[in-house]
């Protein structure tokens, strides 16, 4: 069950991106490009989100003294605004901007037969591995 | 997808979102997780022992869904960019390299982390969204794309 229950988790977040449209970055950047046709729906998504999980954490917080599957619940415990932080959020934003991709979508994509979603998936493990490697 | 499921309305963006944030609440139930895709991926190219079943599976999950949707609902997922292929590889390289860097992406920072008032996240979320914006924005009325 505990390994059946992440693969569920990990479905349910996949159709949550297809069926808010964010698996297709041309809705991504209908939202991120202000100066074109431009959609307000990833607002909406992430206030679906947002709500649904800052409503819910609280409460499972509040109930479940430990995790189903695991001896506690491991939460970021950093909370300095450092340089790392920035940057890293500005190289996101500028890839993001350029492609309408996030690792989340990217990711959903990879089975869909889109060579471009495959090319970014490949190219964002490679960014992904220098900056694993970088850091220890 | 089709012309219908994709666009018409804000209710198929809400609904999604709170099937996202559903889906981070049974990480955190189960696994005691942030679901931010990013670090859940990121931590399997440096492999830790005991920590790499769910992440495995989790991504296995996430990784199906075109099939799934396909077979259950004959739902035929939209991929549109008109992005050139060494403008994508340029932009993977920087969101994976960013998304580690700056240890979270959308789901790990905006949704979990924002849902949380963590202020690490909320700066971060600020931080991309408004380079992503400024991107997008520019690129487009430069290139006219």
């Amino acid at each position: 069950m505990s390994l059946i229950l992440p693969f569920f988790t990990g479905l349910l977040f996949g159709v949550g991106l297809v069926i808010s449209g964010m698996s297709n970055p041309a809705n991504v950047i209908a939202f991120l490009d202000l100066a074109g046709n431009w959609d307000p729906g990833l607002a909406f998504v992430m206030l679906g989100a947002v709500v649904t999980f800052g409503a819910g954490f609280p409460i499972l917080r509040k109930r479940q003294g430990k995790p189903l599957f695991s001896d506690k619940f491991t939460l970021p415990a950093s909370t300095s605004l450092d340089r790392k932080l920035i940057s890293g959020a500005i190289i996101f934003g500028v890839g993001w901007g350029i492609g309408g991709f996030c690792p989340g979508p990217a990711l959903v994509n990879v089975l869909t037969g889109s060579a471009q979603g495959l090319l970014f998936v490949a190219s964002m493990l490679i960014g992904m591995l220098v900056a694993v490697y970088r850091k220890s | 997808m089709n012309e219908s499921f994709t666009y018409s309305s804000l209710l198929p963006s809400l609904l999604g979102g709170v099937m996202i944030g559903a889906a981070a609440l049974m990480l955190m139930s189960s696994h005691g997780r942030i679901m931010g895709i990013s670090g859940i991926t990121s931590r399997l190219l440096k492999p830790v022992a005991g920590d790499i079943d769910w992440r495995v599976s989790f991504l296995a999950g996430l990784i199906v869904t075109p099939l799934v949707l396909q077979f259950s609902s004959r739902v035929q997922m939209q991929v549109v960019t008109d992005v050139s292929a060494p403008t994508l590889i340029l932009a993977g390289l920087l969101v994976g390299f960013g998304t580690v860097y700056g240890n979270g992406c959308t789901s790990g920072h905006g949704v979990c982390g924002v849902s949380r008032l963590s202020r690490r996240s909320l700066v971060a979320t600020l931080t991309f969204l408004a380079t992503a914006m400024l991107t997008a924005t520019l690129l487009r009325l430069v290139w006219g794309a």
